[in-house]
């Protein structure tokens, strides 16, 4: 494959991975979220959580493969796993390392979920708060510049994102406020 | 008793030899009902979401599924 071609691969599975990404993340909060059984929407939305993210893996895979394989910037093999060493661009493509690695994490306590303390599993996948927006900041400050389709498609990942991260913050807790009904309403 | 309360349904789906049963960790569980919906011949909800398991084997492939599914990691299979 000729370079260009490899650079281009790189910028498109870029962008399927953010948007698929935020999809994931958007997924996961509506089921924490959720203010009520909302039945068969829930089984979708949790089918869907699960199974994206592991469609995402195929195209992140192919973005971070291309990207250091091509040659118009030097992102050595290293950067795959340690942050902040590359030569071009190092803190941007280290957030994007640190990302990947918080990310590696998450899907490996999921896989293993059945082999861990339910505390831990989750302080775990916590950290997807984290990963999401070190991966908008390297697709906005990383997307080719004057192509606003792409750094268009990141930041309005960004905004549908913080949408429903508001959504999750400003919304009832359906465990602590079930309790509190089923309190008031006595045991009838 | 609210409107939204389901039981299992009385219609039994023939279930395969030495096929497993449903439990529920009723601490662990947290009411999102995506078993009534995936399991719906064998789980139902409460009034409050929380499921209603009858004591019926279910097919392996379908347990697989919910157990998989469960946000809550609350379900499990018995003999």
């Amino acid at each position: 494959m000729s370079n260009e071609t490899l650079w281009y691969l790189s910028r498109a599975t870029g962008l399927a991975s953010i948007t698929l990404l935020t999809l994931v993340v958007i997924l996961g909060l509506l089921t924490s979220g959720r203010r009520r059984p909302f039945g068969e929407r829930a089984t979708i939305v949790m089918g869907l959580h699960r199974w994206v993210s592991l469609g995402m893996v195929a195209f992140l895979t192919t973005h971070i493969v291309t990207a250091i394989v091509e040659t118009y910037v030097s992102i050595d093999w290293i950067s795959l796993v340690i942050p902040f060493t590359s030569a071009y661009s190092p803190l941007w493509v280290g957030l994007g390392t640190l990302a990947f690695d918080v990310l590696v994490a998450v899907m490996v306590t999921s896989y293993w979920r059945h082999r861990m303390t339910e505390r831990a599993w989750t302080a775990v996948h916590w950290l997807g708060y984290l990963m999401w927006p070190m991966a908008i900041a390297h697709g906005v400050a990383l997307g080719t510049a004057d192509q606003p389709l792409l750094r268009g498609t990141t930041l309005l990942c960004g905004a549908a994102g913080a949408l429903a991260l508001a959504w999750r913050l400003t919304t009832s807790y359906a465990d602590r406020d079930r309790r509190r009904d089923i309190l008031a309403g006595g045991w009838s | 008793m609210s409107s939204d309360q389901r039981r299992p349904s009385r219609r039994r789906a023939p279930v395969s030899a030495g096929a497993p049963r449903i439990g529920v960790d009723r601490v662990a569980c947290s009411g999102h009902g995506i078993c009534a919906q995936t399991l719906a011949d064998v789980v139902g909800l409460d009034e409050w979401g929380y499921p209603i398991v009858a004591d019926r084997p279910v097919e392996a492939k379908d347990a697989d599924l919910a157990v998989k599914l469960c946000p809550a990691r609350a379900l499990y299979l018995r003999p």
